[in-house]
């Protein structure tokens, strides 16, 4: 793998809006939200000197439906190519609205919440009982934080100290139906975490600096398992999908489209 | 079958250092030696059976063979859709142990009863399914399909001293084992079950009608050719499970006699009905059911006179 290319996040949302406006496909604010935290993951922070190295960070889009923030990091970084990345949610692509495992880069399927961290659990177990010092980076949403086997998970890690385990939480306040405070209220949540055993952190989810110097941070050798609430806002870099809830389902109008394309390249995108 | 399980399991573990085993906090008095032996590949994972596939899946991806233990019904249903999505989906050897099928939990109720892991296990493509029928059969089965590729659910049944006349521990993945012929009327069984199978057989026997004992333990791969022809040799068979009727080896067998056309009567024993919440041991829940030798027995006969 290129390891040098650059993951900017602006480009990440310009692929987000291009190739979903190209699918006609909805789940747009999700995938915006978290493109900061994709761009600091795969331009500095994951070790990845190949998708099939053995001793590679694992990275797990726990919050599947925004694999299109991923599907961009995977072709900025070289993995997938511009052929492959416009074949989203095409007949017969491994691009789906859900990553899948089949494609390079793609360590474990998701989809379903509430089922990415214990596997990321127990390849973090794994890599305590060979002894090779991979770690594992698991992107949940906030709203995951409702499903009961998350915590399961949460408990367990904290339990058996799974110092390499890297949970960030996209914690951008909304899920399908509203608001998360209107629905479960997961406030306080780092303190919740916290109660469980782990070490939280909170940071900016748009803030790129801070996101990176807080993984950096991170001793991952030892010491509890550790939690990053992102405080993120959904449909980010998009004005009229910033903080509105429709932004989870909807696909882009040709109008919209090109309001979206115009607001990103103003703030830096090409 | 628990203890031949725990065996097998230790002693394989002994040589192939990919041997993990996980429990949600069952297997008392069952477990402690591989715990003792291998306590760094030992975990008690607490009362939490979606996170210990989850655990497990990702072991297997990194190169273990993760055995998980629970009680059947715990095992097969609470993390489901974690099998589903994560070891039949990554294909990775993940090995699910449900312990007690149907009525085995007897007195501790209907939560304890499997009556339907087998049907749910058995439409997963790429879940082998095995489900012994003796301790020896057990023990046999894991030592042969540990190491498969994919993923295996294992139904284990509690008894342990039991021993299937005529099966001698032989297991085949994909096979039938016959382990007792007749000319009159084909009983096809797995699991603990066949124990009642086996007396039912005896009882015919008194009344001078011969009967063929088949057991498939391997119920994913089907044995659909072994099946296919001894049903086209029988113009009544029986279907034995301590399950509900639909779905498992009643299913599978009347699937395989409608696709192959095989001019064969059947007659599925099982549980048809929710049980309700009437206490009872296995003994009696069985008899409940008709799943007792006399009611295994009193289904052949009114299956032969029918078919006169």
């Amino acid at each position: 793998m290129t390891a040098h290319l650059s993951v900017p996040s602006n480009e990440i949302r310009r692929i987000i809006i291009e190739e979903s406006k190209r699918a006609n496909v909805g789940h747009i604010g999700s995938a915006l939200s978290i493109a900061d935290i994709i761009s600091v993951l795969f331009e500095s922070e994951l070790r990845l000197p190949g998708t099939d190295d053995p001793s590679r960070d694992r990275f797990i889009l726990s919050k599947g439906h925004a694999a299109l923030a991923l599907y961009a990091a995977l072709h900025l970084k070289g993995i997938l190519s511009l052929h492959e990345l416009q074949t989203y949610c095409c007949d017969g692509s491994l691009l789906g609205v859900h990553p899948e495992h089949h494609l390079a880069g793609v360590d474990f399927s998701t989809g379903s919440l509430g089922h990415g961290l214990s596997i990321g659990a127990g390849a973090a177990l794994a890599s305590r009982l060979k002894g090779t010092p991979y770690r594992l980076f698991v992107l949940v949403s906030d709203a995951e934080c409702n499903e009961g086997s998350l915590w399961e998970t949460v408990m367990f890690a904290a339990h058996h100290n799974l110092s390499n385990l890297i949970a960030i939480v996209d914690n951008n306040g909304q899920q399908a139906f509203g608001k998360t405070k209107d629905i479960i209220d997961l406030n306080p949540l780092a303190e919740k975490w916290q109660t469980f055993g782990w070490e939280a952190h909170e940071v900016g989810g748009h803030n790129e600096q801070e996101i990176r110097e807080t993984l950096r941070g991170l001793n991952t050798s030892s010491g509890p398992p550790k939690v990053i609430i992102a405080h993120t806002t959904c449909g980010k870099g998009v004005s009229f999908m910033e903080g509105k809830v429709e932004w989870h389902y909807l696909p882009l109008s040709d109008n919209q489209y090109v309001q979206a394309m115009r607001e990103i390249q103003e703030a830096g995108g090409r | 079958m628990r203890h031949a399980f725990a065996k097998a399991l230790y002693d394989i573990a002994e040589s192939d250092e990919r041997i993990v085993l996980m429990t949600a906090d069952l297997g008392f008095m069952v477990l402690e030696d591989f715990a003792r032996a291998y306590p760094s590949r030992f975990f008690n994972v607490g009362v939490a059976e979606a996170n210990m596939i989850g655990l497990a899946t990702g072991l297997a991806a990194s190169g273990y063979i993760p055995f998980v233990y629970s009680i059947a019904t715990f095992a097969s249903m609470r993390g489901y859709e974690q099998i589903r999505n994560g070891p039949i989906l990554h294909n990775l050897p993940v090995r699910v142990v449900g312990v007690g099928g149907g009525f085995e939990y007897g007195h501790a109720g209907f939560t304890h009863h499997a009556l339907e892991d087998l049907a749910i296990a058995r439409v997963q493509p790429g879940l082998t399914v095995v489900a012994p029928a003796d301790h020896l059969q057990a023990s046999s089965a894991i030592k042969l399909t540990y190491d498969l590729p994919g993923p295996i659910y294992y139904r284990i049944g509690k008894r342990e001293d039991y021993i299937l006349p005529g099966l001698k521990g032989r297991f085949r993945l994909g096979r039938t084992e016959v382990v007792r012929e007749g000319a009159d009327i084909l009983i096809v069984t797995l699991g603990s079950i066949s124990a009642e199978v086996a007396q039912a057989a005896d009882k015919l026997a008194e009344k001078s009608i011969g009967t063929t004992i088949c057991v498939v333990s391997s119920l994913r791969p089907a044995p659909y050719d072994d099946l296919r022809d001894l049903l086209g040799r029988f113009s009544v068979a029986v279907t034995v499970e301590e399950h509900y009727t639909e779905g498992a080896l009643g299913s599978l067998v009347c699937e395989i006699t409608a696709e192959t056309q095989a001019n064969c009567r059947i007659i599925r024993c099982g549980v048809r009905a929710l049980p309700g919440c009437v206490c009872g041991s296995e003994a009696s829940l069985r008899e409940a059911n008709g799943l007792s030798a006399e009611g295994i027995c009193k289904t052949a006969l009114n299956a032969l006179e029918e078919k006169k």
